[in-house]
């Protein structure tokens, strides 16, 4: 199965489910998906903050990889040492090209020794499964890629009650944070990864689409507050996670991005001589987070006044500000600098913060 | 307002705005934005208001109203000059989503051309053009 690049919208197994809580639908790579429901995006966000959220992410692809060598050629694509990764572990990478730029960025897990599967962007799914097999092929790795899109639905339940809602209809402890375990939630197999997009503790579970709509009224019954893109983006926007596609693209490399902490380069992956070469140069400009210091709220595409774009804009709903990602001059980079963004023709100031935007409290 | 409604008593843009003109001077009128317009765009979070003073030109973008989402323009119905804004709606932007008809009202204007109305819709025939 693939998704198609032309005609409908896919939907997830949880299509109607949005549509009976009346939600707002909208079409995002390639997917009809919940943007919001009734309640709005601030309480669906302030749910993720302070109980509960539960995100439909079916979107998102899933490529496995299994053979002898599934290591070795996932260590030839992703830019993180793999070999780190224990059976149940995940990590976080991204996809480079032979020039540096990026792909996309994944989160892999090692599910059975040998046998990995790696989450992608709904956007870059089929350049992703292209970009392995080919790989795969014409390097000579004894390795089988498999397009999993569409085997599994994913939720994503965050927040900080998220673990005690999801425990009581487990059958054993839930994994920590970072690791992945199968486990029996309310009889159903479930895939459970310590993972997340929105700065909160909390769990992403992959299972059979089928049984999807069950699961999800289980844990809704039980507090979980479903929520939509719209909150998942400023919920990750705070936590500074980067979307690819905004703040992340082909034209910019890993460490201008800042994300150099997930990059290994003596592992030989493709791109990482230009990486290399990009950390030892330092780079031109530097993704940094800001805050606006006054009314206002930059979005993606508003240019920084003497050189750099935003990436990300919105109004943080915990902070209430306008905050954002931005790409500036790396002299301009440094926590506590200033900047100027024309914001559709006004001059908004802003401050560059440190990451991530919010932080919980003691 | 979780419904939509589109009073009789108003004259309406097919941008999504309104113009309520005023019981005793024919030459105020005040805008705001529809339900549908508020009700498309989402939870309004900024509103940033034009000065008073402000020259408004019929069609054309006067104002901007924000979601978290997405930023719209707000289109004037009528040519003017701005002669007060709703100040309120700094700190409350969500009286826009909340009434758009009453207390999210966003300017009222000193019309300059009151023939331009015969341009606008009524409830019905704007009601027609969201089907």
């Amino acid at each position: 199965m693939s998704a198609p690049s032309t005609g409908a919208p896919r939907r997830t197994p949880l299509y109607e489910r949005h549509l009976e809580a009346g939600a707002k639908i909208v079409e995002f790579a390639g997917w009809d998906m919940p943007v919001e429901y009734p309640t709005g995006v601030r309480a669906e966000h302030m749910a993720v903050r302070e109980s509960c959220g539960i995100f439909d992410v079916s979107h998102m692809g899933q490529i496995e990889t299994v053979g002898p060598q599934s290591l070795q050629l996932l260590q030839r694509l992703l830019s993180n040492d793999v070999s780190k990764v224990p059976v149940g572990g995940a990590q976080y990478s991204v996809l480079c090209n032979e020039r540096g730029g990026v792909l996309d960025d994944l989160f892999s897990y090692q599910i059975d020794p040998g046998r990995y599967l790696t989450v992608t962007n709904a956007a870059s799914h089929e350049r992703d499964l292209a970009w392995f097999q080919a790989h795969s092929a014409s390097e000579g790795f004894t390795a089988h890629v498999r397009d999993r899109v569409g085997d599994y639905a994913m939720l994503a339940v965050q927040g900080p009650l998220s673990r005690e809602i999801v425990q009581a209809v487990s059958d054993a402890p839930l994994p920590e944070r970072m690791t992945a375990a199968m486990r029996r939630l309310s009889g159903i197999e479930v895939l459970v990864c310590g993972t997340g997009y929105t700065g909160e503790d909390g769990v992403e579970l992959l299972l059979d689409p089928i049984d999807a709509p069950a699961l999800w009224d289980e844990l809704c019954h039980r507090g979980a507050v479903p929520a939509g893109l719209a909150a998942r983006d400023t919920l990750r926007l705070e936590a500074c996670y980067h979307l690819y596609g905004n703040d992340l693209s082909e034209q910019r490399n890993p460490i201008e991005a800042g994300l150099g902490w997930c990059c290994e380069e003596q592992t030989g992956f493709i791109g990482s001589d230009a990486v290399a070469a990009a950390r030892e140069q330092g780079p031109a400009q530097m993704l940094v987070a800001f805050r606006l210091e006054g009314p206002g709220i930059a979005r993606q595409g508003n240019q920084v006044v003497g050189g750099g774009v935003v990436t990300s804009g919105t109004l943080s709903p915990s902070l209430g500000v306008g905050i954002g990602l931005a790409y500036v001059p790396a002299e301009r980079s440094s926590v506590g600098s200033r900047l100027e963004i024309d914001v559709r023709g006004k001059i908004r100031r802003a401050v560059v913060e440190a990451k991530p935007l919010y932080r919980k409290g003691p | 307002m979780a419904e939509a409604s589109y009073p009789e008593d108003l004259l309406y843009h097919p941008e999504h705005d309104w113009a309520r003109i005023d019981d005793g001077d024919p030459a105020l009128a005040t805008l705001g934005i529809t339900w549908y317009a508020q009700d498309a765009l989402g939870e309004v979070v900024f509103f940033d208001p034009p000065a008073p003073g402000t020259e408004v030109h019929k069609d054309e973008p006067y104002a901007e109203v924000e979601s978290v989402k997405a930023v719209s323009d707000v289109v004037a119905p009528f040519t003017g000059e701005i002669v007060e804004v709703n100040e309120s709606l700094v700190d409350d932007p969500g009286a826009i989503n909340e009434d758009p008809y009453g207390a999210g009202w966003l300017v009222k204007v000193r019309i300059s051309d009151p023939s331009e109305r015969e341009q606008l819709l009524d409830a019905d025939a704007y009601s027609a053009i969201l089907v």
